[in-house]
């Protein structure tokens, strides 16, 4: 990218430099630290020249948004031509609860719904099994049956809205679910826009919501991937995500490598079901969070956006650009707020946000900044919100693409992060896939690590965490209002669940879960049957119990 | 505790892990009781799926009308002087279950990696009238040879693609091994990993009596453990023609000679101690007046008089 | 250093109900190790049955609980039920997680001694185990 002589002129002053000027500044201004390092292990030098990118090549390297290698972005216009989707998670209490919400975050500018479950819905039980007891609504909405989701999406038209749910084991339930009540307003199944997350990889060493041992949780994401190829070509099959990743403590380098892995693993599952990767993977999605270090997000974004291109095409030989495309979305990350001083997250939520959009991504959602202590309130979630739309229609940064290419420091980093996390993928194909290294502990050490690493730092004040463990206030009190679900909430679910199994066709009911039985012991593809399930009223609970029964349940290896 | 009371044999474990004189008490009190049980010792390298597999046994054995006690040991780190003990997790379904009972053990830097507390452990399960006893221990190190003390019948446990081949199973453990189990038995190289361990008995040129048979289980779902089961029946049977008693004996012999050599060296150094004769014996040592092989045989020769 | 041998304290770290998130308690675990104890540990999604059993069977001196979902004010009570009626009372019971301001009146009232918000140092819970897991003999 650059003149070799000019280069040669560069070092030359860059060394000057380094034994006349720095040095003397140096003498009467030591540097805050001994050495600047980001939480992946990368080293921060003081300054970035164009020796750092010299070896670039434009075209190779950056190319032109909308061109493979998309490193800046996947549109020719990105934000100029349309903005990210604010899509804000959401979800508590009842259906009726969640519906509320919904349509409050609509009519205050939100443009894509997503849902939030509750613990038992996320882990296949109904909300009157023993297991729920105290978790009903609690942290998401429960849905126990279709009867559910059809007030969840009541006055909500599904051919006008896309929405996001975040479900992973019993995925290929709740997107039937979805399907019957698009089928019942009368919207035709091509026109269903959405995402189930369905990464069920993830849950193994991340999120730990699995319920199945790992290949049957394999196969059961690669169904719904299998069926949205073939009959939801708008919908978003699965969203392959490293948000998790970091919250359960990775670092910025880890996530990315571990969720590209990941992706590598459904493309390889998906091609053996006999698709072509033209066929799934432009529906292919990816979920990242945005944490505190704001260059060093902006280059994992990048360097994801060009990594996954690069795999795609020379490691799975896709044609169509569409395959290439990492589209992603983005959480600003939960575990760096603070109960402390909670109004600071507001500023935390704006810094990651601004790096998610610096780093193209196609949807954001921003954390409230009561959420280190409860659910957010409406209030708060329209601070969350309204933190999207400023930096979308104030700061200008949406206003041409990509603005940080270029930068001798951004490109230097996404460099190294790419580098770096092919030299992981490499890692973990020699120790022979996705599947071997979660039972080898793998990813389980390397996070463990990474979060014992991280929590040393911040108790022995390496890392600085503001009112936390510095500029504290002592004997603080919080004053800020929580968000408490109703304890009828459980009450009014129990009820409810007891009348339907009343009132539904138990005969039918029975006659499909023993279908539904039957072909998970032949292995074929689940979701046509389990959408028959769920149209005669089968809850979410009994499906979850037949896979259950075929397919075990999942103890997890520990390492700490 | 005799009648198997949890909260007791709970108590009587701490006890042996903490405080030596009152665990003597107790293993005396006890002693009578124990002697009924079947002692399984299980080990094998980390990752392998010991602590899945012993969850099905148990479930098996269950259902068989037996009750059973599990001693799950882990080592206690050098460092630090803590241990993790999560062997439990893959277990803990049955700690609601009447008939089982669960310990996690840590093994203190015992030299052999199954302390004292951990044997005491089993005679109390034992005279509390379990009818089977599983011990789980890492094969890393020493403690697996250990085990042996412990045990009667020992499974020695394998699973193809850790990493490790068949032929880092240490010599010792092909020796001390009862049953051989291939666990994760549905993975490409699980018949590789049968005839290795094949291939290495039969270089063992010894007539035996009982050869191990090398059983395959998929720990996950249970398949092939009602045969593992059996096979540990079968070796009780054997062992009860004989071998089982000339086991005992051995074992009462290595248990009598280790008391009787923590006996003497306690007391004679507490002795010393308090005669304040230990500083000076060490200082001269040190000073190379005299080596500790004959310092010793002095000192004995003085106390025996 | 620490020696091998000797008294040590046990601490059980349970997370009950279907709360996943273990970062926390996996670093507190951890932590509890690296300071000398042995830490068991139950894994996710516990009963309140089965954190009390375990705590009977393993004579635990002291009991974590990890819960970031909500559901504490309906699982602990009757977690410490469980533990009055198998005769566990000496425990040192403590709590940690998302538990709000207000429960933790009504939290120590039932016999939780102490409650860890986020952002508690692994040093705080430590220092606060040694000083007062029960001593016994």
């Amino acid at each position: 990218m650059f003149d070799k002589q000019k280069i040669e002129e560069i070092a030359k002053e860059r060394e000057r430099w380094e034994k006349s000027t720095l040095p003397n500044w140096i003498k009467h201004c030591p540097e805050r630290q001994k050495e600047f390092r980001n939480h992946s292990g990368i080293t921060i030098k003081g300054l970035y020249t164009p020796e750092d990118i010299k070896d670039m090549d434009y075209m190779r390297d950056l190319g032109f948004p909308g061109e493979y290698p998309f490193t800046r972005g996947l549109h020719a216009t990105m934000y100029r031509g349309r903005l990210w989707t604010m899509r804000m998670f959401a979800g508590y209490g009842t259906a009726e609860d969640t519906n509320k919400r919904f349509k409050y975050l609509l009519s205050e500018g939100e443009t894509g719904l997503s849902t939030a479950f509750d613990y038992p819905t996320i882990m296949g039980y109904d909300s009157d099994h023993p297991m729920a007891r105290g978790e009903v609504g609690v942290c998401g909405v429960a849905i126990s049956s279709l009867q559910d989701m059809e007030v969840l999406f009541d006055g909500i038209p599904l051919d006008k809205v896309t929405t996001s749910m975040t479900i992973n084991g019993p995925a290929s339930v709740l997107l039937a679910m979805y399907i019957a009540v698009g089928d019942k307003q009368g919207v035709p199944r091509e026109k269903l826009g959405g995402t189930t997350q369905n990464d069920n990889l993830k849950e193994f060493f991340a999120q730990k919501l699995c319920i199945f041992p790992p290949k049957p949780s394999l196969k059961l994401s690669v169904d719904v991937i299998e069926y949205c190829a073939r009959h939801l070509p708008k919908w978003n099959p699965i969203s392959i995500s490293g948000y998790h990743i970091r919250e359960a403590g990775a670092t910025a380098l880890q996530e990315l490598a571990f969720t590209l892995y990941d992706g590598i693993a459904y493309v390889e599952e998906t091609l053996k079901r006999g698709l072509k990767v033209d066929d799934f993977a432009p529906r292919l999605s990816f979920f990242f969070a945005s944490h505190n270090d704001f260059f060093e997000e902006i280059a994992k974004f990048r360097a994801a956006r060009r990594l996954w291109a690069r795999i795609m095409k020379e490691r799975f030989h896709a044609k169509n650009p569409r395959s290439m495309w990492m589209r992603m979305h983005v959480q600003t990350s939960g575990c760096t707020l603070t109960a402390q001083q909670p109004l600071n997250n507001i500023v935390r939520t704006t810094i990651q946000a601004l790096a998610a959009v610096l780093g193209g991504t196609q949807s954001l959602h921003t954390n409230s900044f009561d959420e280190a202590l409860c659910l957010p309130t409406e209030e708060s979630v329209r601070v969350a919100l309204r933190t999207q739309q400023i930096i979308a229609y104030e700061s200008g940064v949406a206003n041409t693409v990509d603005p940080l290419a270029g930068s001798y420091y951004v490109e230097a980093l996404t460099n190294e992060m790419e580098e770096k996390a092919m030299e992981y993928i490499q890692k973990i194909d020699d120790i022979g896939g996705v599947i071997p290294a979660i039972e080898k502990g793998f990813f389980q050490k390397e996070i463990a690590e990474s979060a014992y690493r991280y929590q040393r730092e911040v108790e022995e004040k390496k890392r600085i965490i503001v009112g936390v463990n510095e500029y504290v206030i002592e004997g603080e009190e919080i004053p800020i209002k929580l968000l408490r679900v109703n304890p009828s909430v459980e009450k009014k679910q129990i009820e409810r669940l007891q009348k339907l199994r009343r009132e539904r066709d138990n005969r039918k009911v029975k006659e499909v879960l023993e279908k539904l039985h039957y072909a998970a012991e032949k292995e074929e593809n689940l979701m046509p049957t389990i959408i028959e399930a769920v149209k005669v009223y089968a809850t979410l609970g009994e499906i979850m119990d037949v896979l259950r029964k075929v397919y075990g349940e999942y103890k997890e290896l520990i390492i700490i | 505790m005799l009648t198997g009371d949890k909260r007791s044999i709970a108590k009587a474990i701490t006890i042996a892990e903490n405080s030596p004189e009152e665990a003597q008490t107790l293993i005396a009190a006890i002693y009578p009781h124990t002697g009924k049980a079947h002692i399984i010792g299980l080990t094998g390298p980390g990752g392998s799926g010991k602590s899945t597999l012993i969850e099905k046994m148990v479930r098996e054995y269950r259902r068989r009308g037996k009750t059973v006690g599990v001693i799950a040991v882990d080592p206690t780190s050098p460092f630090t002087g803590g241990a993790f003990l999560g062997d439990r997790i893959r277990m803990q379904e049955l700690s609601t279950d009447e008939g089982v009972f669960i310990r996690s053990m840590a093994t203190r830097n015992s030299p052999g990696g199954i302390a004292k507390a951990t044997k005491d452990a089993v005679k109390i399960l034992d005279a509390a009238g379990k009818d089977i006893i599983i011990v789980e221990t890492v094969g890393a190190g020493q403690s697996e040879v250990e085990i042996i003390k412990v045990a009667q019948t020992i499974i020695v446990i394998h699973a193809p693609g850790l990493g490790d081949e068949i032929q880092a199973i240490k010599a010792g453990l092909m020796e001390i091994a009862d049953i051989f189990v291939v666990n994760k038995a549905d993975r490409e190289n699980a018949d590789k990993a049968v005839m290795d361990i094949q291939a290495m008995l039969q270089l063992d040129n010894e007539e035996k009596a009982w050869t191990p048979p090398i059983i395959k289980t998929i720990a996950l779902t249970g398949e092939g453990v009602p045969q593992l089961i059996e096979k540990i029946e079968e070796h009780w049977q054997y062992l009860q023609k004989g071998l089982l008693h000339k086991r005992s004996l051995e074992k009462a012999e290595a248990e009598l000679v280790e008391a009787i050599k923590d006996k003497v060296t306690s007391s004679i150094i507490e002795k010393l101690k308090r005669e304040k004769r230990f500083e000076r014996i060490l200082q001269q040592i040190v000073e190379r007046e005299i080596d500790p092989a004959s310092a010793a045989e002095k000192l004995l020769n003085q106390e025996l008089e | 250093m620490q020696s091998g041998s000797g008294r040590k304290i046990r601490v059980l770290i349970a997370k009950p109900g279907l709360d996943s998130h273990d970062r926390g308690a996996k670093v507190v675990a951890r932590a509890l190790r690296d300071a000398g104890m042995e830490v068991i540990y139950t894994g996710l999604r516990q009963t309140p049955e089965q954190i009390v059993e375990t705590a009977l069977q393993e004579d635990v001196d002291v009991i974590g609980l990890s819960i970031l979902s909500g559901a504490h004010m309906a699982l602990f009570p009757r977690i410490m039920e469980l533990l009055k009626e198998k005769g566990l009372t000496d425990v040192l019971v403590f709590a940690g997680g998302i538990i709000p301001e207000e429960d933790i009146p009504e939290l120590k009232k039932i016999g939780i001694k102490e409650v860890f918000g986020p952002g508690t140092p692994t040093e705080t819970i430590i220092k606060y185990v040694l000083e007062n897991a029960p001593k016994r003999k």
